[in-house]
């Protein structure tokens, strides 16, 4: 055995390498642009009270979780238990938007399922949810005292997301 | 006969008046052909390997309505694909960015063409000597395999 009859052995194991990394990506994450610059700019009405407004403009000089959700979202009814407990823990302030739905709808969700939004946004026509790069929901941006999008969570939060990543790093942005 | 050519003229005329329906449902021809031109080289995000222009997504037909209002609003091309690429990456190009993090992507297929190309060369000129090498007989040992093999044709 040579070294000449190992290189098709080395160059198989190299293969195998990227494919069994290939098999670990999702290819439903897509790396979104927006992270690091600052969120989108929007001034629509709330959900449950439509006189009223929200802008991100509002929340400047807080960390906070801004959650992308609907009453047709299937997920969203996975990642509902863990946003309830992070509402509970008060570790920041939770926005809500609710993307493309019927008012009626996700009024019964919150009052059926519980509410963990300290405000909900009521995007009924999707257009916040374009300027925020949303092709699926759930998604979750968490958004920095000075309003820039410092991560975005793609698919519903598990608990360990929430533990392991978006707390930390929600704390770690307060103290700045 | 004489009804039948009236026939025929009836269906000609109803036949360009419906053609004339079909273009006023597209609303704007214009804008729906650059439309088409620009979403056919974008990616939709929901359905991954169908263009936007293919898509029936939910997300798909309300991106094509911003961009139909950015064609009427007289956006150029490059502005309407930045307008995609800020939302949502380089990843909705069709046709990937040339720079530094996609020079692999764009270069990688040549090199490995050139590498093989190098590699095919120095095995041949390899083989090429080997065989030299093999025949290198001197003139002596030649003669006599010559006169081996006309002693075998007898």
């Amino acid at each position: 055995m040579n070294a000449k009859t190992l290189i098709p052995l080395a160059l198989f194991a190299v293969l195998v390498g990227f494919l069994a990394v290939g098999l670990g990506l999702d290819p439903r994450e897509v790396p979104s642009p927006l992270v690091n610059k600052p969120a989108p700019a929007f001034r629509v009405a709330q959900l449950e009270q439509p006189e009223a407004q929200f802008s991100p403009e509002d929340m400047k000089g807080k960390v906070w979780l801004f959650n992308v959700w609907a009453s047709w979202c299937v997920a969203c009814r996975q990642e509902h238990p863990v946003l309830m407990e992070f509402a509970r823990a008060k570790v920041a302030p939770l926005i809500g938007l609710d993307y493309k739905d019927q008012r009626k709808d996700a009024l019964g969700v919150l009052k059926r399922t519980g509410n963990p939004y300290d405000i909900t946004v009521f995007d009924a026509d999707g257009k916040v949810g374009i300027d925020y790069g949303v092709y699926g929901v759930p998604e979750s941006y968490v958004i920095d005292k000075a309003g820039v999008i410092r991560y975005k969570h793609i698919g519903p939060i598990t608990a360990e997301a929430m533990r392991d990543t978006i707390i930390p790093l929600i704390n770690e942005l307060k103290k700045s | 006969m004489k009804y039948f050519y009236a026939w025929v003229l009836l269906l000609v005329a109803c036949s360009s008046v419906l053609a004339k329906d079909a273009v006023l449902l597209a609303e704007d021809p214009v804008v729906e052909q650059r439309l088409i031109a620009i979403s056919e080289e974008l990616r939709c995000l929901v359905c991954q390997n169908e263009s936007l222009a293919g898509s029936r997504a939910d997300l798909a037909m309300d991106l094509r309505r911003e961009l139909r209002n950015l064609i009427k609003q007289g956006k150029t091309d490059a502005e309407i694909r930045e307008f995609m690429v800020s939302r949502y990456g380089d990843f909705v190009l069709y046709r990937p960015p040339v720079k530094p993090t996609t020079w692999l992507l764009w270069l990688g297929p040549f090199g490995l063409m050139v590498a093989g190309l190098v590699a095919l060369f120095v095995y041949l000129r390899r083989r090429n000597s080997e065989v030299a090498a093999t025949t290198g007989l001197t003139e002596e040992q030649s003669k006599r395999a010559e006169a081996l093999l006309q002693e075998g044709e007898k």
